[in-house]
C-alpha cells in the first residue's frame, strides 16, 4: 500500500515545498502568490466557520445533476444514433454545430433563461457533459462485434435480452471511457456556470476571494475543485475495475 | 436410419443485392436431412455454404424456395462459428449457459448442465477462466459445448475448425465425433477440408463454385467409431478421390 503510494506522495511534496521556497524567495506578495501554509490556514478557517463545505456541497449537487441528466440523455440518444444511420444522418449536423459553439458563450444565454439558481448550472453541466458521452456511446454500440449478434439471433434472443447480454456488456468499455472525461468536464461546467452569476457554490466562492483580493481563499476553492475532479474520475475508475475486470 | 427427413430443403436460392444488380450464392438447392444424421456441406470458398448455414439459422432469408423442419416448427439452433465467438467479459462457464439464459432457464438448473457440458467436452479446472486465457482448441470447445447445452434440434457447424492448427484440427475431429456419437444430434458441417467431411459425416455434400448447386450427394458409409488411421484405409481413399474430383 504504502509502497504504491510513495511516488505520488514524493511528487505531492515536492511540489508544496517548491511552491514554498518560490513564495519565501522570490518576494512575490501573499495577496498575488500566497503560501501553501497561509492556503492551509485559509482552508481551515473555511472549514471551520462551515462556508467551505456549503459552498462544495452546491456545486457538487450541481455536478451530481447535471452528470446525471447529461450521461441520460446522451446515452438514450448515442444508442438510438448508433442503431438508425438515418436517425444520424438527420441529427448529426446539430450535434457537430452544438459542438462548435463553446458552452462558455452560451452560459450567459442560459443563465439569463434559467435563473441564477441551481438549474442553469445543472444544465451547462448536462451540456457539457453530454457529447464526450455521446459520442462515445455511439462508437461502444458500434464496435460490438456482428458474430455476437449472429450468435444470439440463431438462438432467438429477444431485442431485450441482446441489449443486456451483448451490447451493454460490450460497449461498457469504451462508454465508461466517455464517463470518464465527462465526469472531469461536468466539474468545468458548474464553475462556468457559477462564474457568470451565482449566489453560492465553489464558483461564486473563487469569485468573492477574487473581488475580496483574498488569494488564499481562491486557492482553497481552486483546490476543492480538484479534488471534486479527482474524486469523479476516482469513481468512473472503480467501476471500471468492477465492470472491466475481464479486460486486464 | 431410414426415418422420414426431419429437415426438407427444397429449392433454396440466395441472392445478395450490390451495384451489378445481384450476386446469386445459392441457386436451387434441394435435400433433405434424416433425423441424427451428420451431414457435411463441401465447397470450394465462395460456393454459398455458409449462406445456406446461415439461412437454416434464420439469420437471413432465403430469396426463394422453402425449408421445412420435421416438428412443424421453428427448430432450436446450436451454431459454432469460424471463430469461436465467445464473449469476452464471460467465464467458461457463463459463456457456455448463455443459451439457456437466454431460454430463461433457472440459474441452478443451467449451471448444472453446463457443468455437464463441461465435462462433455473435457474442461474442467476452467469453468472460471476467461476466454482470453484459452488456446484456440480450447475456446472452439467452449464454443461447441454451448452450441448443445440447450439440446438444440439441430446443430449447425461453419467451418469451426478453420481456424485451428493442424495438430489442434484432427484432435477436435475425434472429440467432435465422440461428442456427436454420446449426443446424437442432427448436424449440418460446413468445411472445405474432404478429410473432415470423411472423417465426421454420414453424407458429403458437394456444392459447386458461385452460384452454389449440389453437384454430388455421397454417402460416406466408413464404420464408426472412425480412428484417426482411417485415413489409409482403402475405402477413404476412395471416397476422397471422388470428392476431389467433384470439386473445382
Amino acid at each position: 500500500m504504502l509502497k504504491r503510494f510513495f511516488p505520488i506522495l514524493l511528487s505531492i511534496l515536492t511540489f508544496l515545498l517548491g511552491w514554498d521556497l518560490l513564495t519565501r524567495l522570490s518576494g512575490i506578495p501573499n495577496f498575488i502568490l500566497p503560501s501553501p501554509l497561509s492556503v492551509w490556514s485559509r482552508f481551515l478557517r473555511a472549514m471551520q466557520d462551515g462556508s467551505l463545505l456549503h459552498h462544495t456541497a452546491i456545486t457538487l449537487t450541481e455536478i451530481v445533476l447535471g452528470l446525471i441528466v447529461g450521461v441520460l440523455f446522451a446515452t438514450v440518444l448515442g444508442y438510438a444514433l448508433a442503431k438508425s444511420r438515418a436517425l444520424e444522418k438527420v441529427l448529426s449536423p446539430y450535434l457537430v454545430a452544438s459542438q462548435a459553439i463553446p458552452v462558455i458563450a452560451i452560459a450567459p444565454l442560459l443563465v439569463i433563461w434559467l435563473g441564477d439558481g441551481i438549474l442553469s448550472k445543472v444544465v451547462i453541466c448536462a451540456l457539457i457533459v453530454f457529447f464526450p458521452v455521446l459520442v462515445n456511446t455511439i462508437v461502444g454500440v458500434r464496435s460490438v462485434p456482428t458474430a455476437l449478434y449472429d450468435l444470439m439471433n440463431s438462438l432467438h434472443a429477444s431485442r431485450a435480452q441482446i441489449f443486456w447480454k451483448v451490447e451493454a456488456p460490450a460497449s461498457l468499455s469504451v462508454f465508461l471511457g466517455g464517463l470518464r472525461i465527462g465526469a472531469t468536464l461536468s466539474v468545468i461546467g458548474a464553475i462556468v456556470g457559477e462564474l457568470v452569476d451565482a449566489e453560492s457554490g465553489l464558483g461564486f466562492l473563487l469569485q468573492l476571494g477574487d473581488f475580496q483580493y483574498d488569494t488564499p481563499m481562491v486557492f482553497v476553492a481552486v483546490f476543492t475543485l480538484i479534488a471534486l475532479a479527482l474524486m469523479l474520475y476516482g469513481a468512473v475508475r472503480l467501476l471500471e475495475n468492477k465492470f472491466l475486470k475481464w479486460q486486464n | 436410419m431410414s426415418h422420414a427427413p426431419i429437415l426438407t430443403i427444397r429449392n433454396l436460392s440466395a441472392v445478395f443485392q450490390n451495384e451489378n444488380g445481384g450476386l446469386r450464392a445459392l441457386d436451387d438447392v434441394s435435400f433433405n436431412v434424416r433425423p441424427r444424421e451428420f451431414v457435411c456441406v463441401l465447397g470450394p470458398s465462395g460456393s454459398g455454404k455458409t449462406t445456406l448455414l446461415r439461412i437454416l439459422a434464420g439469420l437471413i432469408p432465403p430469396t426463394s424456395g422453402s425449408f421445412t423442419f420435421g416438428r412443424g416448427r421453428q427448430p432450436s439452433i446450436g451454431m459454432v462459428f469460424q471463430q469461436a465467438n465467445l464473449m469476452p467479459w464471460r467465464t467458461v462457464i457463463e459463456n457456455i449457459k448463455l443459451p439457456l439464459e437466454v431460454n430463461q432457464m433457472d440459474e441452478a438448473s443451467a449451471r448444472k448442465k453446463a457443468i455437464e457440458m463441461i465435462e462433455l467436452v473435457g474442461l474442467q479446472g476452467f469453468e472460471d477462466s476467461l476466454p482470453r486465457d484459452l488456446s484456440g482448441g480450447m475456446a472452439q470447445r467452449v464454443a461447441i459445448a454451448r452450441a448443445l447445452i440447450h439440446d438444440p434440434d439441430l446443430l449447425l457447424l461453419d467451418e469451426p475448425f478453420a481456424s485451428l492448427d493442424a495438430m489442434t484440427r484432427e484432435r477436435m475431429w475425434t472429440e467432435l465425433s465422440r461428442i456427436w456419437q454420446a449426443r446424437q444430434k442432427t448436424v449440418i458441417m460446413v468445411t472445405h477440408s474432404i478429410n473432415e467431411s470423411l472423417f465426421l459425416a454420414d453424407r458429403v455434400l458437394v456444392l459447386t463454385q458461385r452460384p452454389g448447386k449440389i453437384k454430388m450427394d455421397v454417402a460416406v458409409d466408413l464404420p464408426r467409431p472412425r480412428k484417426d488411421d482411417i485415413r489409409y484405409t482403402s475405402n477413404f481413399g476412395k471416397l476422397a478421390r471422388k470428392l476431389r474430383g467433384a470439386i473445382e
